[in-house]
């Protein structure tokens, strides 16, 4: 507001003379700068406006924002406040003001500096008043028009002041600076189009073609190092070589060296010397320190890992059930059958061979035994991926009660049949049938989508039925059903005498049988040396007929087989004999140890490519020798209950001089009922497991005085048992109502530790079966027919880390607790003795009473007595008194 | 003998005495197996040695024990002999 100052240093200076005069030197403030010359902005105060009427929102209005005032008041007014007056900065624009009348306009939004400003020319008042036709004739075109219309005003050239731009213009524009240079350069015409010919040539051939500038060391920007750090290091001399050797040819060359030793004189020498003497003295010491610190404690042992049971665990720890996995059963076979044996192939996966036998009892049989005829009576076999359809079919003349497969070669297999026959199966030529089951089979899937009714039994002879290669002769071999059966090891053989020799062959060439006709048999399927004239034999041999698939194997054995040795169990001369129903061998558990089926298994395949069992002939001559120390002696369950220890070895009987089976070590009555399993532990060489009637029993072998442990009757009948082939304290037994008990001797030894219930019927068979270590199944075979297969659990399958030494220990209790039961019945009986002697002793001296007193008080007695007895007689009315005479008599 | 007093004690499966070059002078194990430990067992010792004293030159080797998973072997070293002990510490 420079105006402004310059009016307030022009009001200073001309101070001393009135104000009016002053005023009239001031130019007024005008908005020419904003392109309205004619307008002056105002300052009025409420008095001025009061005066003039021009209030605010009272006088002037928005819609007459303006108001015309009088000349000759303004004048009056300046005359009146002068210098005070509002007016007095514009007071000239009025004096020249060539109207009469002045418009005041009100400022509302300061737009020029003041709220009024003053119009100073006429034309500008008219302009106010009377806007210009144009503008109010688009106000009427544009009734949206804003109300601030923007009247153009076309801009107004002013002089062009500098700001600096041309020089920054006239740097940067390029303009020529010199003269420019033409050249004009002529030619012949005659040479213009011509072919143009270039070559090289040196440009310093050519003298002044070109000009060099050549460098040259200039002083001036050379550096001179005048300091220099290095560092020095000693070092050896070193040299560098290099050989080759010259290889010309591989020679073998050995060394061998052996260690400096002192000979013997050195030695004692050395050890009588002084120094040898200190230095022991001195180092036992501390080694004596070093050995009994390491049998105070173990310090290296780490407690957690000892205290936890082992990680890892694959499952869920708390599921303690068998689950059931699958189930097999006949449904061709038009009569109800039982399953009488059960038996996993000992090296395909997945394979179980099951003995049926009709469910009748013995009347039955009899009387439907010509229907029972014409059924075959089978071995099954079943495999994982087919629960339809067995996989081979085993025929038999009669109903297979045990069978087993022969462990040095699985394709064996030997049952024994309710009549008393061995019957022997050879199934080499199928055996590639069996072994390609996972796959899927031969079978069709369209046989297996067809609804059962619909199958015919005849389609099952894609099942291979396979008839059986021998039977045993009837005549000779047992008379009633045989009831256990097994293969004797491949590490010993047994002759006549039951002498035990070495087993030269590497098969398992004999089997031992026991039956209900209360023989135990050994049977050996070589072929026998004759002793009869074979004429008789081959004639035999050329009319019976063979069918062509039926292998040869044992072809020397049909209908011929005579057992090697007989064994009778008999009680004594006029009882009953005893009737075995199991026998337990001694070396029975190889077959439950992998490490052992191993060495089988590489027995089989050192043999020749030839099956041994096909060469059988050539094992018989050679001369064997005797094992010694062979414990000859072992377990037999009999129909009564009882568990017998016996010995197979005969014995020359001295009175008649013929070889006579001995008389059982051991028999103990147990079993309430028919003992139908003794089985030894896979884990212990002499704990056997037997299970018969209502209970349990274990025993120890070397302990003859009684079980080790003995369950205390169930309530319902045990069928079967098994032991756990992994954990040595855990075996199962079947219950007659379809229940399994599973025990478990480190849990409870009085109960078993759990029940489960597996079917509706009576268990007849248990077998378990391992085939990874992380799974394991058990085959329950029913009354019924069915056979089901169980996963054992993990808990149950695991054995824990110390269980093998806590069951010895608790089998070492047992024993040690039976001796004590025997040393404290030997005990009793002594006491019993003294006392039974104290007892005599007063009984005499109460004799010592005179002989005639006794005789007088006997006499009395015996007189009371009589009358005691008349009495009594007398009132039961049985005699007169007169009869009393004959009663004397007879007494 | 303190050889038969060590031999004697509960765990120890053999006792030998072996001069400086590594030759057993008296064992309880049959004759290769002293041979062997006697070889092995030696160079051992000499390393043991002298790494201690390349550590500290004042300080010298007084026992040896060598902790396996089955048994302890224990090496009492002197100027001119070594007493070796096997021991099987587990009960």
């Amino acid at each position: 507001m420079a105006p402004k100052l310059k009016k307030k240093s022009s009001r200073r200076k001309k101070s001393p003379k009135p104000i009016l005069a002053a005023s009239e030197d001031m130019e007024p403030v005008n908005m020419e700068s904003m392109g309205h010359p004619e307008i002056y902005p105002l300052v009025l105060t409420t008095k001025t406006q009061e005066i003039f009427n021009c209030r605010i929102d009272e006088d002037i209005t928005d819609e007459q924002p303006y108001k015309l005032i009088n000349k000759e008041d303004i004048f009056e007014d300046l005359r009146n406040r002068a210098a005070v007056s509002d007016f007095h900065p514009v007071k000239k624009i009025v004096q020249e003001y060539p109207g009469n009348e002045l418009l005041l306009v009100y400022d509302k939004d300061f737009k020029y500096g003041l709220n009024f400003y003053l119009i100073g020319t006429e034309e500008g008042k008219e302009n106010y008043l009377n806007p210009p036709e144009v503008s109010e004739e688009q106000e009427e075109y544009k009734e949206y028009i804003p109300e601030d219309v923007y009247i153009y005003k076309p801009p107004v050239s002013k002089p062009w002041v500098s700001l600096g731009s041309e020089k920054e213009i006239e740097e940067e524009s390029v303009t020529e600076s010199t003269k420019q240079i033409t050249y004009m350069i002529s030619r012949k015409r005659s040479e213009f189009g011509a072919p143009i010919k270039f070559s090289d040539q040196n440009a310093s051939s050519v003298k002044d073609a070109y000009i060099e500038c050549t460098a040259y060391p200039d002083k001036n920007f050379t550096l001179k190092q005048l300091e220099k750090d290095v560092g020095m290091q000693v070092i050896p001399q070193i040299k560098d070589i290099s050989t080759q050797t010259k290889w010309t040819y591989p020679k073998n060359a050995t060394t061998q060296y052996y260690p400096r030793e002192f000979s013997e004189e050195e030695k004692e020498t050395l050890k009588q010397s002084k120094p040898l003497v200190d230095f022991l003295n001195n180092a036992s010491i501390s080694v004596e320190i070093a050995l009994q610190q390491n049998e105070i404690t173990n310090t290296f042992i780490d407690d957690w890992k000892h205290l936890a049971e082992e990680e890892g665990t694959f499952g869920d720890k708390t599921d303690t059930h068998l689950k059931e996995y699958q189930s097999f059963t006949d449904l061709h076979s038009p009569t109800e059958k039982m399953i009488t044996c059960v038996s996993w192939h000992p090296t395909i996966y997945g394979l179980i061979a099951v003995s049926v036998a009709v469910r009748l009892s013995f009347e039955d049989r009899v009387h439907f035994s010509g229907k029972l005829l014409l059924q075959p009576s089978l071995i099954l076999f079943w495999s994982f991926s087919d629960p339809i359809h067995p996989q081979l079919m085993l025929e038999s003349p009669d109903d297979i009660f045990c069978f087993k497969f022969c462990p040095s070669d699985p394709n064996i297999i030997a049952g024994g049949c309710i009549n008393g026959q061995i019957v022997m199966w050879d199934i080499t030529a199928h055996a590639d049938r069996i072994e390609n089951i996972k796959g899927g089979g031969s079978r069709s899937k369209k046989a297996t989508l067809k609804p059962m009714f619909l199958l015919e039994p005849e389609s099952n002879k894609e099942a291979m039925y396979i008839r059986h290669c021998a039977v045993s002769s009837i005549e000779n071999g047992h008379k009633r059903v045989i009831t256990d059966i097994h293969w004797l090891s491949d590490t010993f053989e047994i002759n006549r005498m039951g002498s035990v020799f070495e087993n030269r062959s590497g098969i398992c060439c004999q089997l031992v049988t026991c039956s209900a006709d209360c023989t135990i048999c050994f049977w050996d399927i070589r072929p026998q040396k004759p002793l009869t004239p074979q004429t008789t034999e081959k004639k035999k041999e050329e009319s019976i007929e063979i069918p062509f698939d039926v292998p040869s194997t044992f072809l020397h054995l049909d209908l011929s087989w005579k057992p090697l040795t007989k064994l009778k169990l008999s009680k004594g001369e006029t009882s009953l004999d005893h009737c075995p129903t199991k026998i337990s061998l001694n070396e029975d558990h190889l077959l439950c140890k992998t490490q052992d089926k191993m060495l089988a298994q590489s027995k089989t395949a050192k043999a020749e490519e030839m099956n041994p069992y096909h060469n059988l002939e050539s094992g018989v001559a050679n001369l064997l020798k005797p094992i010694d120390d062979f414990c000859t002696k072992f377990f037999v369950g009999t129909e009564e209950g009882e568990v017998i220890y016996t010995d197979w070895k005969m014995e020359r009987d001295p009175e008649t001089g013929r070889f006579m089976p001995k008389k059982p070590v051991n028999l103990h009555t147990i079993h309430d009922g028919i003992v139908h399993t003794i089985q030894r532990s896979p884990f212990y060489d002499d704990i056997i497991l037997t299970v018969g009637g209502w209970n349990v029993a274990i025993w120890k072998e070397s302990v003859m005085t009684g079980p080790l442990l003995q369950s205390c009757c169930a309530p319902k009948r045990y069928t079967s048992g098994h032991w756990s082939l992994t954990r040595p304290g855990v075996f199962y037994i079947g219950r007659e109502d379809g229940y399994i008990d599973i025990w478990d001797l480190l849990e409870k030894t009085h109960e078993p530790a759990q029940s489960q219930n597996i079917c509706i019927t009576m268990i007849t068979c248990i077998k378990p079966w391992i085939f990874s270590p992380k799974q394991q199944f058990i085959a329950i075979a029913d009354y019924y027919g069915t056979l089901h297969i169980l996963e054992i659990p993990w808990t149950l399958s695991r054995p824990s880390a110390n269980e093998m030494t806590s069951i010895n220990h608790y089998f070492e209790r047992e024993v040690k607790h039976l001796e004590y039961v025997e040393q404290r019945k030997k005990i009793r009986e002594q006491e019993k003795k003294e006392m039974e002697q104290e007892m005599a002793k007063k009984k005499v001296k109460i004799y010592q009473k005179s002989k005639e007193q006794m005789e007088a008080e006997l006499k009395m007695d015996y007189e009371s007595y009589l009358e005691l007895e008349k009495t009594v007689l007398i009132n039961l009315g049985l005699i007169k008194v007169t009869e009393k005479g004959s009663y004397l008599d007879v007494m | 003998m303190e050889i038969g007093e060590i031999q004697s004690h509960k765990g120890v499966i053999g006792t030998m005495v072996v001069n400086a070059e590594g030759i057993p002078i008296r064992t309880t194990l049959d004759n290769s197996t002293t041979v062997q430990y006697a070889g092995l067992l030696h160079h051992l010792t000499m390393k043991a040695k002298s790494t201690v004293r390349d550590i500290d030159p004042q300080n010298d080797l007084t026992f040896l024990r060598i902790r396996s998973k089955k048994h302890e072997i224990m090496v009492a070293p002197d100027k001119e002999y070594l007493l070796i002990v096997i021991q099987n510490p587990c009960e």
